[in-house]
């Protein structure tokens, strides 16, 4: 049976496409005269992988604050699971695990007792809580640290421990603002790999990043956001198939040759991109590019060919780079 | 495969408990949290009034040949006096810590608000949770006086020991839930906590009629009286303790300012915390 057709029998219709969890239309928000959020229209389904990939304030976080209802729209529509925030924030609230851009444990107790204390919160019995608090201690691989204090933890253990807490209440939906920013390579794998087991059981994501490899690595489908609007929509593999092409070439000549050689280099593959440090040429094949780079005679100090990736796109579309 | 139906069913259930309970749930996080400092409250509760009542009953009182306080039958001891009014001052000495710096670590130093607002308490909760918190304190502290101003006998009567700390308690709402909200409007401690406790703590704790009646100041300084929680709590504090003449009308109208004082400063302080964790 096709999406959305009738059911021959009854007179009901089935829907195989999901209904979205969180559905946001013109969603706005204002800070007197800053805009932050500039009307976004998204939907995520239910277990999907969902990411809002954009540079520092391109307004990831004041959208996530607003799914989370914690932070009121301007204007827009605005459903999660079905409810508005703006009358049913609480509600809400009890469904959603939020890991928030900034930790916020209590660091004056210890690393269990803030499972416990935050169970309370979601109204969970306290012997429940005490269970589930082992339950999550172990998921997050913090057990030895049960007892310890929360400063003597260190940067990816109070992250895993943040997302721990995020989960004592078995959230539908787990929001993540930039889960590994500031984390060194390791501790990062450490914490994408607890996401992808909450991915494999189903838990919907919804993921904040500007790291693109991140992106990559974590969501099924994102958003491109910059200056509070969304400027491209896909899963990571279409939008580089959309918005660039296969392989890149980063040349360098030296940061005051660039320019020079990007203007012999015009014509080049799909595209040539002038960066302050290198020049991109854009093309399918980058061996052949190289061979012609060659043949033009130009001598790159350094030259490497490598594929696409989010932050080609995201350069395509803004004209700038993720990270600043 | 859950619809939303479901979630959504799921989402009103489990909003259920929090919106009933949360109040209760903040104030055992912070009632917690302030056992990490238990022993500077016991001590605090205990100490400070005994070093007083030492003080001014054994030193100060022998000083003093005009008698100052009156009961129905004559002039009172000068530590009956004092008494309801340290008592009263001891629960008001409490908000200028938790409703200084305490709310400012929970917006910024410790941040634990931010962490209850993700939850499905509301900010009006976090706002009863620590009023029943810091109460729980005050009414602490308030006990351990009454007790021992009533082992001291500095208590005329002895049913009053029950009731002086409800007024200790009212008292220290008075003065603190107005204070809390001026705290949780601040961004930053540039120095406001310690002017709070230097220019308005120290100069009400002088000039209310702690030490000696209102009246013996010129009376270009009774307004300070008159504006003061700890003035209107330790006149009530007299008049339990052990009757101090009061009319009915100016008990009103004492309860009155203490009572405005606590709503007003409870409706001011759930709209900041309002804005501020849900703007
Ligand atoms: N409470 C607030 N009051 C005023 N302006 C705000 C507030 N919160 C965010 N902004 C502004 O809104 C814009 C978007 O901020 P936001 O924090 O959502 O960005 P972001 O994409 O999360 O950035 P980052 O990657 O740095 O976390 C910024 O210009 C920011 O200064
Ligand atoms: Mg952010």
């Amino acid at each position: 049976m096709k999406a959305g057709a009738p059911c021959p029998y009854r007179a009901v219709t089935f829907r195989l496409v999901p209904v979205p969890v969180i559905t946001a239309t013109g969603l706005t928000k204002r800070y007197g005269e800053l805009v932050a959020v500039a009307g976004i229209d998204l939907e995520v389904a239910p277990g999907e992988s969902f990411g809002l990939l954009g540079p520092n304030g391109a307004g990831k976080s004041t959208t996530m604050r607003m799914i989370g209802a914690v932070s009121t729209r301007t204007s827009g529509d605005l459903q999660v699971l079905g409810l508005d925030p703006d009358t049913h924030g609480p509600e809400i609230r009890s469904q959603l695990g939020v890991v928030p851009q900034e930790d916020n444990l209590d660091t004056e107790l210890r690393v269990r007792d803030n499972l416990i204390v935050y169970g309370r919160y979601f109204g969970i019995p306290r012997a429940e809580c005490g269970r589930r608090a082992d339950e999550l201690l172990a998921f997050a691989q913090l057990e030895e640290k049960s007892k310890a204090k929360v400063d003597d933890l260190s940067g990816g253990m109070k992250r895993r421990l943040t997302i721990a807490r995020a989960l004592v209440n078995n959230p539908r939906v787990l929001m993540l603002d930039e889960p590994t920013t500031g984390l060194d390579p390791q501790a990062r794998h450490v914490l994408w790999d607890r996401l992808f087991r909450l991915k494999e059981r189903g838990t919907t994501l919804v993921l904040t990043t500007h790291y693109m490899d991140e992106a990559e690595q974590l969501c099924d489908r994102l958003v491109v956001v910059d200056e509070g609007r969304i400027m491209a929509e896909g899963s990571p593999a279409s939008l580089i198939r959309e918005h660039s092409s296969r392989e890149v070439v980063e040349l360098r000549f030296g940061s005051r040759r660039n320019e020079a050689a990007a203007e012999r280099l015009e014509g080049l593959g799909d595209r040539v991109e002038t960066l302050p440090d290198r020049v991109l040429v854009y093309a399918g094949d980058g061996e052949a590019v190289l061979e012609q780079v060659a043949r033009l005679g130009l001598h790159p100090t350094t030259s490497l060919v490598r594929r696409s990736s989010l932050e080609d796109v995201f350069l395509r579309l803004t004209g700038r780079s993720l990270i600043e | 495969m859950t619809t939303l139906d479901e979630a959504t069913g799921a989402a009103m259930a489990g909003a259920v408990r929090p919106r009933r309970f949360g109040a209760l749930y903040v104030a055992e996080h912070q009632l917690r949290a302030m056992r990490s400092y238990g022993w500077t409250i016991v001590i605090g509760g205990l100490g400070q009034p005994l070093l007083y009542l030492l003080g001014l009953g054994l030193g100060l009182a022998t000083f003093l040949d005009v008698p100052v306080g009156f009961g129905p039958d004559g002039p009172v001891p000068y530590v009956t006096f004092v008494a309801p009014a340290l008592l009263a001052t001891a629960a008001i000495s409490v908000t200028t810590e938790e409703f200084t710096y305490t709310v400012m670590a929970g917006f910024k130093w410790r941040r634990i608000f931010w962490g209850m607002n993700a939850s499905p308490i509301a900010p009006a909760q976090v706002v009863g949770g620590l009023v029943l918190a810091v109460g729980a304190r005050m009414v602490f502290v308030s006990t351990a006086y009454a007790l021992l101003i009533w082992a001291f006998g500095a208590v005329g009567n002895a049913w009053a020991v029950a009731v002086l700390p409800l007024l200790g308690l009212l008292g220290g709402l008075a003065f603190g839930l107005p204070l809390l909200a001026y705290s949780a409007s601040l961004r930053d401690d540039a120095g406001q906590f310690a002017a709070v406790q230097r220019f308005v703590f120290t100069p009400m704790f002088l000039f209310s009629g702690t030490f000696y009646p209102l009246s013996t100041l010129p009376v270009w300084l009774h307004w300070i009286g008159w504006v003061s929680p700890l003035w209107h709590a330790s006149e009530l504090g007299r008049a339990v303790s052990y009757g101090a003449p009061m009319s009915g009308t100016t008990v009103a109208v004492h309860l009155a300012v203490l009572l405005g004082l606590t709503v007003g400063g409870w409706f001011v302080a759930r709209r900041v915390f309002v804005g501020r964790m849900h703007g």
